[in-house]
């Protein structure tokens, strides 16, 4: 405890040099940008932003993408309660009350308790990372090429039955992933893969071509020609604030999304979403009063946007201690630590403690700031909905470009954009998700490698993954997995109701 | 016909030929696989979840009720991005952005000429100067310079 103060006390030191506040205050006001506007989720927006991190120090680089990471997933819930437009995916149940409290005139206090349960979300569950990761790390090392492969089939098992749609379109876009993680020199024995003579593409396909061209460029793809353009309500600063009584109703819902989004945040998947959803079930079922719901209850508001912003926060535990992202938003701020020649893993925060606590301590500061900037500024930030999107599209397109072509120099990475934009729209009309292609292609090269190690060290011999307790235990829970997946082929009628609703949700988004 | 049959047949197509492409790959053995063994694998993998998608329609919409309302803006999108992917080094970044952003504008959105000159030039010049000039990322200026 004494020690975790100490790093902590470390960790503040670094957060609060005025660079670091102002790279905080930066990555949230933009993050917040990236959240309003919809069709820009903060996966294209950190992908876009990465390429300006490299210039700074490897802190204030991700402090500033952290700080676009948490600020979108609050900035979405703007149009959902003012517009009934998810800024992104995970505001998809704010909308429901948020947007019924709003035309009973009460878009404040719902936009002031999004704020609020946003910020005691993302503050206690920086707490929850805190304690959370070094233990985590330490048990890590333990962890050989077996254990490490074998997590690796659990993760991607789990992502692959937790993402919205059907499990086995998910596990072919894992598997595509993969493969296109295997172009490029193979590390072992120096062979060209799948790149046929295109020099650039020996080091392999970067993923934030591959992230900005599957969600970027693809909802371009997908969206434009649209014409709508909705009402938007703007609310006034002095009805902001909830009444007392709304504020009592919110206190329990905060706790509750709160906890649930830290753990579920965790999991693989589209573990965001997946915990706006259980809130809102957890909340209905919970309520003296569940006819409200649907019709502006302020728990529907406070427990989603709780649970959204805490399962952020969850998500980067696996990351910063096993180096194993959980999706496709921290699978790119580990490739920013890489960038920086840093590798997440259970030495990292051994070995850079003044990151990973300056990271730590960020996210309190960013909390704060999130919470200033947001209640202030909402009239100001609902303004962009009325840019035209006939003029936001190209605006977007060209930031896709630049920013793609800033991460090598390289004119291939903007041709890899281009043609995963086009994968990746032609993927969409025919139903599948496109986030596991991102993770398979983060993860390639370590299931890769440890694949090889192992069974270089088993002399060939599978059973080397069965054999050691750890390894035993993983591949035992993807087993359950499978047994579940395929429970509902053998017994009919067994309802995965959150399934369809999630797969109904980012489809909707 | 289901779009599950049709991209399991596409995906099996792929899976065949990624299968063909290793063959120049040393497989290795099970002991010391070579760069071939984890693609064949994931290839086999790949070809088994396409069979299965080809065979198990059950639920998945039709080709005919696919909606492709937008395909000549997708169309038109996409081709500025490969354009920009062979003209931003010959040209310099400045000259095919104005080209790609004049294009959107001007013709695909059919704005006044005017607005569209502002834009074009405005947004070009604008990300130069933030990328190029402000957060040193070098950004190509082609054999004119610009």
């Amino acid at each position: 405890m004494a020690e975790t103060l100490q790093n902590l006390l470390l960790g503040f030191s670094t957060a609060l040099s005025l660079a670091n506040i102002f790279y905080a205050f930066a990555g949230c006001l933009i993050g917040t940008m990236v959240g309003v506007l919809p069709g820009v989720g903060p996966l294209a927006g950190i992908s876009l932003l990465l390429p300006t991190t490299f210039g700074l120090e490897p802190t204030g680089g991700l402090i500033l993408l952290c700080g676009v990471y948490y600020g979108a997933m609050y900035g979405g819930s703007t149009t959902s309660i003012l517009m009934r437009i998810p800024g992104e995916a995970a505001s998809v149940m704010t909308c429901i009350d948020g947007y019924a409290m709003a035309q009973k005139g009460r878009a404040g206090p719902a936009l002031s308790i999004a704020a609020i349960g946003s910020y005691v979300a993302g503050t206690l569950s920086v707490v929850g990372l805190m304690f959370l990761a070094p233990p985590l790390a330490r048990f890590a090392l333990r962890f050989g090429p077996p254990e490490f492969f074998s997590l690796l089939v659990l993760g991607l098992l789990v992502l692959g039955y937790m993402t919205g749609g059907s499990i086995v379109k998910n596990l072919a876009m894992i598997i595509l992933g993969l493969l296109f993680g295997m172009i490029g020199i193979d590390h072992m024995t120096g062979y060209f893969r799948f790149s046929y003579g295109v020099v650039a593409l020996g080091d392999g396909i970067g993923v934030v071509p591959v992230a900005v061209g599957l969600f970027g460029i693809a909802e371009i793809l997908a969206t434009a020609g649209n014409p709508v353009r909705p009402e938007v309500l703007k609310p006034k600063l002095k009805v902001l604030l909830p009444s007392g009584q709304e504020l009592r109703e919110s206190v329990f819902p905060i706790g509750r999304g709160t906890l649930l989004g830290f753990f579920i945040g965790i999991i693989p998947g589209s573990a965001h979403i997946i915990s706006t959803f259980v809130a809102y079930a957890v909340e209905r079922r919970v309520s003296r009063h569940p006819e409200r719901f649907g019709k502006g209850a302020i728990e529907g508001v406070a427990g989603p946007e709780s649970a959204n912003n805490a399962a952020s926060c969850g998500a980067l535990v696996p990351m910063l201690a096993l180096g194993v992202p959980t999706g496709p938003i921290p699978a790119v701020l580990l490739a920013a630590l890489m960038v920086h020649g840093i590798s997440p893993g259970p030495l990292f925060i051994k070995e850079q403690p003044g990151i990973f606590w300056g990271l730590i301590a960020s996210m309190y500061v960013g909390n704060v700031v999130l919470l200033l900037l947001n209640l202030p500024l909402v009239g100001i930030f609902v303004n962009f909905l009325r840019i035209p999107y006939r003029v936001l599209y190209p605006t977007i397109l060209m930031f896709c470009v630049v920013g793609v072509y800033a991460v090598n120099s390289s004119f291939v990475d903007v041709g890899i954009m281009s043609a995963m934009g086009l994968i990746g729209y032609v993927l969409r009309k025919f139903d599948f998700e496109t986030a596991p292609i991102v993770l398979g292609v983060v993860l390639a090269s370590i299931f890769e490698m440890s694949l090889r190690q192992s069974l270089a060290m088993s002399n060939g011999k599978y059973a080397i993954f069965f054999q050691r307790p750890i390894s035993a235990a993983f591949l035992g829970g993807a087993l359950i997995l499978i047994v579940i997946a395929l429970l509902p082929l053998i017994r009919k009628g067994i309802d995965y109701g959150w399934r369809r609703e999630l797969t109904e949700a980012e489809k909707g988004k | 016909m289901a779009i599950d049959r049709i991209s399991g047949i596409a995906l099996l197509i792929l899976s065949i030929f990624v299968a063909v492409e290793t063959r120049v790959l040393p497989l290795g053995d099970h002991s010391s696989p070579g760069p071939g063994y984890l693609p064949l694998l994931l290839a086999s993998i790949l070809a088994v979840l396409s069979v299965v998608l080809i065979v198990r329609t059950k639920g998945s919409p039709l080709w005919k009720s696919v909606q492709w309302k937008e395909k000549f803006h997708a169309l038109a999108i996409i081709s500025c991005c490969f354009l920009a992917t062979f003209c931003v080094e010959p040209l310099g970044y400045r000259i095919t952005m104005i080209l790609i952003l004049g294009f959107l504008f001007g013709v695909l959105e059919r704005m006044k000429i005017w607005w569209v000159l502002v834009l074009a030039f405005g947004l070009s010049w604008v990300s130069f100067w933030v990328f190029d000039t402000l957060l040193r990322v070098p950004l190509p200026r082609g054999g004119l310079g610009i």
